[in-house]
């Protein structure tokens, strides 16, 4: 199969310190694939320059490049702004915009680049919450306070809002290690349905989570993809001493 | 095993007796913290009460010699000059938040954060002098626009540092979730984190409306005063502050009166403001409790 996502020698930096070393990776469509490794090992990093928000930090670079079906996304002519219209983020802790209803926080995506029509945004609101397995939950409260919900909803609702601009691909930052084990759950569940809808690139901390969802597994360290790899066959039979012994539990 | 228990109950009492004598000390600091604030409160409503009356807020100032008239056009003057501040002083104070706050990283940004810290502790008779300078002898006359001038530049330093606070309590992760959805830096930071925080950066400016609306010294050179209703923007106009102070050293009894119920009337502006600041933040950082 031919990856949707083409990752192709991708170095990083932060100023002088580098934090991805030559990272080749494939992502295949309408798959899961999980980022795992200790902290600090680059993989926050990896994800965001897929969406060129590591470049909004002062100091920080790249290089090398990425395929997006046929647009090399890593290369200056593109514009990181249309581009994060194809790659959708979800954040480590829940961010509803400050004082924005449920409402608008879905459709804030829509809106803030001049689409006003109510009948559209009715129908994307009620689509992507339902995507996200809130609308039940959301339905008749829907100009309340984003704020006001729980943080599991909260990132549903994050969810729902990076959804409703339909990107391509979804990019999670560890959505769950600020949420309780009903929410995670919950969360967890809604990104196996998802696959049916975009792809998925998720970075957590939690391995037994990467074991749950994902299809294929890389394993970072120290900036370096040591491992990529089916999920079942990285966490069974690791090819690499480094990514067995973090898998075991047994890592300095 | 009795003597342990009586032991201890003199060892409760003994931790009573010093919790009710620090709780006592405590209250004492806030009584005399306090006297004061009530103590200038109490003086003008006795002085200024009575000379609140319907023409008070109606009628001009009676010619001298004659006694009744009021405030009404001090109140109104007052009025005006803030309404010109506001439409200078907000949007340019407001302006130079979102900069430090968004943009504060820089150089430039810290050199101007320096001067907006300068700015706030310019005794504003300086202000007063320099607008005099500025505009009042180049336009050859007093005029209710360089009061006006005069007073938003007392209004910038305060709105400024007030907004550049709010927006940094957002978190840097809102900004980049506005930006991940393909929204351009700009659209973020107007319409996700400054809309999501017009509460609180208007409580800012109401305070530094209150603050202004009672300013003496940068109104004397500048919008000096007058004994008749509003007269055009480039004409001396009258302000409550600077009505009351020509009141309280004239030599007539019922202008003294007057400039008492000015100044009962001036702290009750700022007493009112200031409560209904502090009501409306609470609320506001209430609902914010819930936020994550």
């Amino acid at each position: 199969m031919r990856p949707l996502l083409d990752v192709q020698n991708l170095s990083a930096w932060f100023g002088k310190q580098q934090a991805l070393k030559n990272i080749s990776l494939g992502v295949n469509p309408n798959s899961v694939t999980a980022i795992i490794g200790p902290s600090g090992c680059g993989k926050s990093t990896f994800i965001r320059c897929l969406n060129r928000l590591h470049e909004e930090i002062a100091g920080a670079f790249l290089q090398g490049n990425a395929w997006l079906e046929e647009e090399n996304i890593l290369s200056a002519q593109v514009d990181p702004v249309s581009l994060r219209r194809k790659i959708g983020m979800v954040f480590q802790r829940p961010n509803p915009f400050p004082s924005m209803s449920i409402y608008d926080n879905v459709a804030s995506g829509l809106t803030l680049s001049g689409i006003k029509r109510k009948s559209v945004l009715n129908e994307v609101v009620e689509k992507n919450l339902k995507l996200a397995a809130l609308w039940d939950e959301v339905k008749d409260k829907l100009s309340q306070a984003g704020s006001s919900l729980s943080g599991g909803q909260q990132q549903r609702l994050c969810i729902a809002r990076a959804l409703a601009i339909g990107p391509k691909v979804l990019l999670m930052d560890e959505p769950t290690s600020a949420l309780d084990p009903i929410s995670t759950a919950k969360i967890e569940e809604l990104i196996n349905e998802l696959k049916q809808e975009v792809t998925i690139v998720i970075v957590t901390h939690n391995m037994q989570q990467a074991a749950r969802i994902s299809d294929k597994t890389a394993f970072f360290l120290l900036g370096d993809l040591v491992e990529f790899a089916p999920t079942s066959e990285l966490f069974t039979s690791p090819k690499d001493e480094r990514t067995e012994r973090y898998i075991t539990g047994r890592f300095g | 095993m009795s003597s342990l228990s009586e032991q201890m109950e003199h060892t409760f009492r003994l931790r009573n007796l010093k919790s009710y004598c620090m709780l006592a000390m405590i209250v004492l600091a806030f009584v005399v913290s306090a006297l004061p604030l009530f103590a200038v409160f109490a003086h003008i409503i006795k002085l200024g009460f009575s000379a609140l009356n319907f023409d008070f807020f109606t009628k001009l100032p009676a010619p001298v010699g004659e006694s009744g008239g009021g405030l009404a056009n001090a109140l109104l003057g007052t009025a005006i000059l803030v309404g010109i501040a506001s439409v200078i002083g907000i949007p340019w104070g407001v302006s130079i938040g979102i900069y430090l706050s968004e943009y504060g990283k820089s150089k430039t940004a810290s050199v101007v954060r320096f001067c907006v810290d300068m700015l706030v502790s310019i005794p504003s008779i300086v202000v007063g002098l320099f607008i005099y300078e500025l505009i009042v002898i180049p336009m050859k006359g007093f005029s209710a626009n360089a009061g006006g001038v005069a007073l938003s530049i007392l209004m910038i330093p305060t709105i400024a540092r007030t907004t550049e606070e709010i927006l940094k309590l957002i978190p840097a992760h809102v900004r980049e979730a506005g930006l991940g959805l393909g929204i351009p830096r700009w659209k973020v930071t107007l319409f996700i984190i400054v809309r999501g925080s017009l509460m609180p950066i208007s409580t800012g400016v109401i305070l530094a409306i209150s603050r202004v609306a009672g300013e003496t010294a940068p109104l004397l050179f500048t919008a000096l005063s007058s004994r008749f209703w509003f007269d055009g923007f480039n004409k001396p106009i009258a302000s409550l502050s600077v009505q009351i102070f020509n009141y309280a050293i004239s030599p007539f009894e019922d202008w003294q009166s007057q400039a008492w119920g000015g100044a009962l009337l001036l702290v009750l502006f700022v007493f009112v403001v200031n409560l209904s600041v502090r009501i409306l933040l609470l609320r506001t950082n209430t609902s914010k409790g819930k936020q994550i």
